[in-house]
């Protein structure tokens, strides 16, 4: 499967997708965001201070999933630049951010990913690293990354969608739910996941279809169950985040016709404390080129922050991004459905 | 106008039968709400019964809402026809049983 970019594809385009989730849909006029935020009295939604930095370092991957936001996939060639990486390093370095958050396509196919995790460790921040696991198992040059990984107690967060080859592969492609459960054991073997260490190794579940995630709980315990008595295999935490309808997901919806009824479903579930919670407020997303975003979302859709000065990490200045207003659109009624969604999973 | 007497829009209107009645349909509502919470049975179990009773009682609302909550609460396709199932099989055997009285009848009336 090609990525919508190298397809050309309308929906490859920012502007297309806000056009979409701007405008009336037929006779179909939804709510606005913004409206919802105002009668929880959040309008306008603005920083509660930056704790972590969200760097996306390339939208290339070995997998092209079906849902992804980012519109991942092996022909993807945007790839942050070590001089990028030097310039978070930098802003990292003169900042309290505790947490960074690695993320991509696959970040650990960015050349120098290993050079970049080591520097963010000399600075003594916590690092997220979201492994979609089957890079892992990709080709001989990433078998050691579990003892990378755990070299630099990197927190793991990883993508399964479902406890069964057939959901998984439908969302993510042939062939990798097999690939993802042998990548799991090798992270179970160097003591990622397991009961009697530190090292921790979080899964993700998105719904692989045009519904909502249930109960975050009750799908853990589901997958724990199952993972563990078919295939041996532990973990520490699932989250369950709602599929965002921008970029492949929205025209997985457009395409078969579930994008009125989805929107529907996301509005009527708003939960005002889950907007309260949102991961946009202590956030900072950092894109492939050094922009920065309020998410890796509004990265997708090209959204950069508000603000007259801090648009690049070159220029960042944490207290004004301290002080700015988000920019929300209609997608992020994903966001606030239900639970709530975040990078780590409900909000409320 | 929609043609038919089921239309797919009318299910996100269920809410407003109140209108027309408000006191039973709230009564109505918070009894509903309330069954399906976790109790003795969780509230997974209650949607899987929900699902294979909208079969049984042949809702095409009941069926789009419990199919959706099924998908929501990670519930397998099989477990979910396995749910069906039991439906069909209760209904046809509602129907078999009944085959007693027919040869009871034709015992009576026999030589």
């Amino acid at each position: 499967m090609k990525s919508l970019k190298a397809q050309d594809a309308p929906l490859s385009h920012a502007d297309q997708q806000l056009k979409i989730l701007s405008e009336p849909y037929g006779d179909e006029e939804f709510v606005l965001f913004s409206q919802k935020l105002e009668e929880s009295g959040l309008y306008p939604l603005t920083s509660t201070g930056v704790e972590i930095l969200q760097i996306n370092v390339g939208k290339m991957c070995n997998q092209t999933c079906s849902h992804c936001h980012v519109d991942a996939g092996p022909d993807r060639k945007e790839i942050m630049t070590k001089e990028t990486m030097q310039l978070c390093l930098d802003a990292l370095s003169k900042s309290n951010i505790k947490t960074v958050d690695l993320t991509g396509g696959a970040p650990e196919m960015n050349p120098d990913f290993r050079w970049f995790v080591e520097e963010i460790k000399k600075l003594g921040k916590h690092i997220i690293v979201r492994c979609n696991l089957t890079i892992i198992v990709a080709n001989k040059s990433y078998y050691d990354l579990p003892k990378f990984f755990k070299k630099h107690a990197i927190e793991l967060v990883s993508s399964l969608p479902y406890f069964a080859a057939a959901k998984t592969d439908a969302q993510r492609g042939e062939g990798v739910f097999e690939k993802s459960i042998r990548a799991l054991k090798m992270l179970n073997d160097v003591g990622y996941g397991m009961q009697d260490t530190d090292l921790k190794l979080n899964l993700v579940y998105n719904p692989s279809g045009a519904f909502l995630p249930g109960d975050q709980n009750a799908l853990q315990n589901d997958f724990k169950k199952q993972l563990g008595e078919n295939y041996d295999v532990s973990f520490n935490e699932l989250f369950a985040i709602t599929n965002l309808p921008i970029s492949r997901f929205l025209e997985y919806l457009m395409r078969t016709d579930n994008y009125v009824e989805y929107m529907d479903k996301l509005i009527s579930v708003y939960n005002p404390i889950a907007a309260e919670n949102v991961m946009c407020r202590n956030t900072i997303s950092v894109g492939w080129d050094g922009y920065l975003y309020d998410c890796d979302f509004n990265q997708m859709l090209e959204l950069k922050v508000q603000g007259n000065n801090t648009k690049h990490i070159r220029d960042f200045n944490v207290q004004e991004l301290d002080n700015r207003e988000i920019v929300i659109n209609q997608h992020c009624f994903g966001c606030t459905a239900g639970a709530g969604s975040s990078c780590g999973g409900v909000i409320s | 106008m929609e043609k038919t007497y089921y239309n797919p829009a009318d299910l996100k209107k269920f809410g407003k039968i109140i209108e027309f009645e408000p006191e039973l349909g709230k009564k109505f509502f918070d009894y509903y709400n309330s069954v399906f919470e976790e109790g003795s049975l969780t509230a997974r179990e209650k949607s899987l019964i929900a699902l294979a009773v909208s079969h049984t009682v042949q809702c095409p609302y009941c069926i789009h809402a419990y199919t959706d909550d099924a998908l929501q609460r990670g519930i397998s396709n099989e477990q979910m026809m396995e749910a069906v199932h039991v439906s069909a099989a209760i209904r046809s055997g509602a129907s078999l049983v009944h085959s007693v009285q027919m040869m009871n009848r034709v015992k009576e009336l026999s030589m």
